[in-house]
């Protein structure tokens, strides 16, 4: 008996398969276009940690006899603005305030996004209450809800984080609902069930696992969105305050001397859109990469 | 392989008492219900302990849902399930959780029943953490021991799930259902998606594991040949309803209902004999949502008479221990 149970025992282990993750950085790594955002993406990166030394002034420090100094002036290659600061340092270290900012906003929203999903997904009785509110914030134009957030919170960068995040809180909760209703009917969602497993463990255990690709894939992109909100909210006044060189703040304070000193409003706005271009891109190849038959909106 | 009639003296593991399973069909704005998928009418049998009881019927008869209502993954409509004398139909998750590790399932599609992104060592490993307290050195131990239980080998421990062939993944199936030592095994159609000559090799494991262990199974197949090899006792059912129940031996020399003999006619043998005559049945399975009256079979069943069509046939046993619902249980066609 024991013999015949080991038969196909002997057939050798199947070749070991690449790992999903090896597969999709190369799938990501032939889309060129993902691979210039991934390039931008780094850079901000770099700019952001090493901003203290790759800025050769104060972002903060105003020299009023430098003030409004063309581009590629002598030590200052972006210029300085009305106060004689220079728009390099600032770009620079704006890098840092944009990624905080954006990364925080969209960890939030995707923890917020994800246990609704995964609660309105998985237990029916709560997915109409669930799914009624995520209506409800979708209701709101974007910016719109976030100024009333910021309206209710006050002013300042971590009330546009928190805005954000509220403001990403139902896209997420949609793509995460979907895909956990279609997880937990497979099968060894079934097995798992009949094993005796909790809900929590299967759904953070493995429906949470097994719908990481459009989490990620939305999460790239939302990145791109919440930069771009970040410097519009700032713009309108109602985040980063002044010293604080954020982007769109800086476009701000540019506009008023855009005829005679124009570098002020183009380098920040070409540095925001070439962020939010990169994740976008990123996200689009990431979404190719992980699974071409993926749909997300 | 010996195979013993049901005798009132072997032990009772299992028994059904008028199962039903109903599943809802909504519609409209207001998403009322509007009437219901009968998948399981009325099935009431015994299980004894040690023994093999095949479930045949052809697809969307119902074997499945019965299966899985025993296990309580589907909510029963109506009906008791008692295992080992006590009621388990309408215990909580937490009281349960004991009767999980004496009940298990082994899954028709074994690639699908596995989480394609949990190392099968970890998936394994997961059944001891949520019902055990052992620690992680051995928890491994475990599993090691189990994988060389079905014929696997410690290094296949770290691997995914595509990376084993079709016979391997239904031994990490079988491994993790006899992880917490069950007695009862329900086998949902375990064999089905398998190569044969790979289907023998996990029926003789099933087979060892069974003497071994003691266990019982419910073989859900709609694979005759299989059936009559694996089990001790067969039920046949159609159109959510038990129609036949008797011994492999009593049941395949002698099948009483017309459904249970135009199954068995239609096995293909290894013949040249013309005589041979195969029973063909007329029509189409009927909609479950609006079964027949009377007998579910008379639609399609070719002795049926007017009495049929009315009355519904009792569930009744015929011979000892080979029970059947017709009317004219017995009548060859």
């Amino acid at each position: 008996m024991t013999n015949a149970v080991l038969i196909d025992v002997q057939a050798p282990v199947r070749k070991k398969k690449e790992k999903v993750y090896i597969t999709t950085i190369k799938r990501l790594l032939k889309n060129k276009l993902a691979v210039v955002g991934i390039i931008i993406i780094l850079l901000q990166i770099g700019m952001a940690i090493f901003a203290p030394a790759i800025a050769n002034y104060d972002p903060a420090k105003q020299s009023l006899v430098e003030s409004e100094l063309p581009m590629f002036s002598d030590g200052h290659w972006l210029g300085t603005d009305n106060y004689g600061r220079d728009v390099w340092s600032r770009i620079v270290h704006g890098a840092r305030i944009s990624l905080l900012v954006g990364f925080t906003a969209v960890s939030l929203g995707l923890i917020g996004g994800i246990t609704l999903g995964l609660l309105g997904g998985y237990y029916k009785k709560l997915d109409g209450i669930i799914m009624r509110i995520v209506d409800l914030l979708f209701s709101f134009p974007g910016i719109l809800l976030a100024m009333l957030i910021i309206a209710i919170l006050g002013t300042s960068l971590v009330n546009v984080a928190i805005a954000i995040s509220i403001w990403s809180i139902p896209s997420c909760a949609r793509i995460v609902r979907g895909s956990v209703l279609s997880i937990k009917e497979k099968e060894y969602i079934m097995a798992l069930k009949s094993l005796g497993a909790s809900d929590l463990r299967i759904m953070l255990r493995h429906i949470l696992p097994n719908a990481m690709a459009p989490i990620i894939v939305f999460a790239t992109m939302r990145m791109g969105t919440a930069i771009l909100s970040t410097a519009s909210l700032s713009y309108l006044g109602l985040g980063a305050q002044p010293p604080t060189p954020e982007w769109g703040a800086m476009i701000a304070q540019g506009q008023d001397y855009m005829w005679t000193s124009p570098h002020l409003t183009i380098v920040p706005g070409i540095v925001i859109m070439l962020v939010v271009f990169a994740f976008n891109v990123v996200g689009d190849g990431l979404r190719d990469a992980l699974d071409p038959n993926m749909d997300i909106q | 392989m010996v195979t013993l009639p049901p005798k009132s003296d072997q032990k009772i593991l299992l028994e059904l008492n008028g199962v039903k399973k109903y599943f809802p069909i909504k519609g409209g704005i207001l998403k009322r219900v509007q009437g219901h998928v009968k998948a399981v009418e009325d099935v009431s049998l015994q299980l004894y302990e040690g023994e093999s009881l095949g479930v045949v019927g052809e697809s969307g008869c119902g074997k499945s849902t019965l299966g899985r209502a025993i296990l309580g993954l589907e909510e029963l409509t109506e009906g008791k399930v008692r295992y080992k004398n006590e009621e388990i139909q309408d215990l909580k998750r937490k009281e349960k959780l004991k009767f999980v590790k004496e009940m298990q399932m082994i899954f028709q599609d074994p690639f699908a029943s596995l989480n394609p992104r949990q190392r099968i060592g970890h998936a394994l490993e997961e059944v001891f953490t949520m019902h055990t307290n052992m620690s992680a050195k051995e928890k491994r131990k475990s599993v090691i021991d189990l994988l060389d239980e079905v014929g696997l080998k410690e290094e296949h421990f770290e691997k995914y799930p595509h990376e084993f062939s079709g016979g391997q993944r239904q031994r990490i199936g079988i491994a993790r259902a006899i992880a917490l030592n069950p007695s009862f095994i329900i086998c949902d159609e375990a064999v089905s998606a398998l190569d044969v000559s790979v289907q023998a090799q996990v029926l003789k494991l099933l087979k060892s594991l069974q003497e071994k262990y003691k266990l019982s199974y419910l073989f859900i197949s709609h694979d005759l040949g299989v059936v009559r090899y694996f089990c001790d006792r067969v039920l046949v059912m159609y159109l959510g309803n038990t129609v036949e129940l008797g011994t492999v031996q009593g049941l395949f020399a002698n099948p009483i209902h017309p459904y249970t003999q135009a199954l068995l006619s239609a096995i293909p043998r290894p013949t040249v004999q013309k005589n041979l005559k195969r029973i063909r049945l007329q029509g189409d399975l009927p909609n479950p949502a609006n079964p027949p009256s009377g007998c579910p079979f008379h639609t399609r069943c070719p002795i049926a008479q007017d009495m049929c069509k009315v009355d519904k046939p009792a569930w009744q046993e015929i011979e000892p221990g080979h029970f059947a619902a017709c009317h004219f249980a017995g009548t060859k066609i």
